[in-house]
């Protein structure tokens, strides 16, 4: 569903990604860990079609499209979502109106009708209940004072309103306590589906003990350094990122083969 | 001290034979304290001309446009605009209580009163003048155009017709009461003096809608004057929609006069004009009175508008709120001079200002200034202002959830426009708001 090759991505004219590949098939949850500033954050804004991103080499297909060749909002229409690190406040535009006119947006691409008020607030009742959020929260203006907590549930719950086909998280773990982390993690397990691609980015292994994947990649100076199944990411937790990066170090041949 | 009319700049000795020809005509219909009244503000015309960007207040307002365009008194040639479309005025199916003014006379055939309360007045004529109405003569005048504010006694050196809203105690008026002032010509540029006197007795209840428009593409020249008069425990809501032509000049004056306990609200909206300056001064002038001033300008092509506000706490335990926005566009401008005085005794004061621009263009400019006076020690006074264009990781945020881009520019606009809008509780007067916002927002997008 997801192939990226040899992707490289300046920002402001500093390299921040050096040559990423990368496959995530139909059905599969992927994580990708790495030390801070290794390109996990770029990674996920470049796929999501952040402008201030510049690529510089490389492909990403999305399905057989270049994913790299559509506007953010088509990406978005056509099943790409990525739940934000920083979830961004818009005042004055509420959560309902904001949902609904992303998710007509999306019908329209789609070729469905859009949804009247009613089946729309049906949707949204349903989802939100996956996330544990007050029904009082979607009145409320996008983001604006939400605590770090609710702003996380929210992006989980604009993921299942928004029934996305690849879902990208970016840190959507990093300052969650460990309820507010086990609901999001179960938000994310119920959207777990065969046709669906999900791609965790995380710093910590924790969140990985409540959605567990099926690969999991490290990011180190740009680059995936190491892949393996689940029990990589227990590993760096027990070892730190240090002892990849000093392995990547002495071993710089098998890395360009 | 007049100075000697020979040094006067021509185009004020153009204001003075126009007001000398005026009050020759007038001078046998009218009373002579209204004559009075007319000179005495000439004077203080005569005395202080026109403002230049050297005098501190107008800084960054030129008036060399208006000054150097020679406008005819619309009073004394009856010339009248084009004819007014009242369908397309805000609120117009709502049978609701309509004084109709062109070029500042008083319209009986466009107007109409409803079904007011007993003791109500709602009147627009300059006829009153004659009658035996004191509380009328006093206060006319009283609060504005009788200072330094050299329009508002231009404005009064041509007082003729104006519109009267006058609610004795304990009335309540549930419709609103809608004063619309439509202007301008088909021959050449005319100035017009509109002028509204509000009297709200004690624990009266009223909202008060005055609307300006004009002849598309038309240049004339609106120069108004409104008195609000808000008695003890009165509660007054206010708006102005300025939908003027985009070639027209317009400079407004509302004073307020807030007495113990009364809550005033006022709501400034500037769609339209060339060149718009707005005086909006509330004198909180009893305990626990309290005034908001909201308003909010949206701009484009070469647009510039003038808000200068200005919040007297003259007693304690007063509270104001203040929130002006502007979203300006392409080369248009803005200004925004938010004085608040705290006088001496009065503590408990609280008061908070609020000044936030959107720039949609490059070229757009604003000028923003807080101007706090603050006297007494135990006071809360906060105030802020932004300047920003639309924040790009919100555009970002909403494209990556599949809304395109230009519609999440427009929708980020409109939400910053929310909280004035949300305010405003006569639906029409939104609905143009949000309807104007939306049209000038479609065409930016379909320029690209």
């Amino acid at each position: 569903m997801l192939k990226i090759e040899d992707l490289h991505v300046e920002v402001e004219g500093k390299p921040i990604l050096k040559g990423v590949n990368l496959e995530v098939a139909s059905g599969e949850v992927h994580a990708i860990m790495g030390p801070n500033g290794s390109g996990k954050s770029t990674l996920a804004q470049v796929l999501a079609g952040r402008e201030s991103f510049e690529v510089t080499r490389g492909r990403v297909f999305y399905g057989d499209r270049d994913l790299l060749d559509m506007e953010p909002e088509e990406r978005a229409c056509e099943g790409v979502f990525m739940a934000f690190q920083y979830p961004v406040e818009i005042p004055g535009v509420s959560n309902v109106y904001f949902l609904k006119a992303a998710m007509n947006a999306i019908r329209k691409h789609r070729g469905e009708e859009e949804l009247d008020a009613m089946e729309f607030m049906k949707v949204v009742r349903e989802k939100i209940k996956l996330v544990n959020l007050d029904q009082s929260f979607i009145s409320r203006s996008v983001n604006e004072g939400f605590s770090g907590g609710e702003k996380k549930r929210n992006e989980i719950f604009q993921m299942a309103v928004l029934d996305p086909i690849l879902a990208i998280l970016d840190e959507t773990d990093s300052g969650l306590d460990i309820d507010a982390l086990k609901t999001v993690a179960d938000g994310v397990n119920a959207l777990r589906r065969p046709d669906r691609a999900i791609v965790v980015i995380t710093h910590y292994q924790r969140l990985l003990n409540y959605i567990v994947p099926d690969r999991v990649h490290v990011l180190s100076g740009g680059e995936i350094v190491k892949s393996g199944d689940k029990d990589l990411a227990l590993e760096l937790e027990a070892r730190g990122y240090g002892w990849i990066e000093a392995q990547v170090a002495v071993t710089p041949a098998e890395r360009h083969p | 001290m007049n100075r000697n009319p020979a040094e006067l700049a021509p185009e004020q000795q153009r204001y003075l034979s126009q007001f000398d020809s005026f009050s020759r005509r007038q001078s046998d219909r009218d009373p002579a304290w209204l004559t009075e009244k007319r000179q005495a503000a000439i004077r203080c015309f005569t005395r202080q001309g026109f403002p230049t960007t050297h005098d501190e207040a107008w800084r960054f307002t030129s008036l060399t446009p208006l000054t150097r365009t020679a406008f005819a008194h619309a009073g004394a040639t009856d010339s009248r605009p084009s004819p007014v479309d009242l369908d397309s005025l805000p609120g117009a199916n709502s049978s609701a209580c309509r004084l109709v003014f062109l070029n500042g006379r008083f319209s009986p055939e466009h107007s109409s009163l409803g079904a007011l309360p007993p003791g109500v007045r709602v009147q627009g004529a300059g006829q009153l003048l004659n009658g035996d109405t004191p509380s009328v003569r006093q206060a006319l005048g009283l609060y504005a155009g009788n200072g330094e504010e050299v329009f508002a006694a231009l404005n009064t050196a041509f007082l003729q017709d104006f519109a009267l809203v006058h609610l004795p105690g304990n009335t309540v008026v549930e419709q609103p009461i809608h004063l619309h002032f439509h202007s301008g010509s088909e021959g050449d540029p005319v100035v017009s003096y509109p002028r509204c006197l509000v009297l709200a007795g004690a624990n009266s209840q009223a909202r008060v809608v005055e609307s300006y428009s004009g002849a598309p593409d038309s240049l004339y020249f609106t120069n108004t004057v409104t008195e609000l008069v808000a008695r003890e425990g009165a509660v007054v809501e206010h708006y102005k929609l300025q939908q003027e032509s985009l070639r027209a000049f317009h400079i407004s004056t509302m004073q307020f006069q807030l007495g113990r306990s009364a809550t005033v609200s006022s709501h400034s909206i500037s769609l339209g004009g060339a060149l718009v300056r707005n005086h909006v001064n509330a004198v909180l002038d009893g305990e626990g009175a309290e005034a908001t001033l909201n308003g909010f300008s949206l701009t484009t092509g070469k647009q510039h508008v003038d808000n200068h506000t200005s919040i007297d706490h003259a007693k304690p335990h007063c509270n104001s709120f203040e929130l002006y926005k502007g979203i300006l566009d392409d080369r248009s401008s803005g200004v925004f001079n938010g004085r608040i005085i705290v006088r001496p005794h009065a503590q408990k004061t609280d008061s908070k200002q609020t000044n936030q621009n959107l720039l949609l263009s490059e070229e757009a400019l604003v000028n923003t200034n807080p101007q706090l006076e603050i006297y007494a020690d135990d006071v809360k006074c906060t105030h802020g202002a932004t300047i920003g264009q639309l924040d790009s990781q919100a555009v970002f945020y909403l494209q990556s959830r599949g809304i395109d881009r230009e519609a999440a520019r427009q929708l980020l606009t409109f939400a910053f426009a929310n909280d004035i809008a949300s305010q405003i509780r006569i639906e029409p007067i939104r609905a143009r708001l949000e309807k104007t916002l939306f049209h000038r927002l479609a065409e930016k997008g379909s320029k690209g």
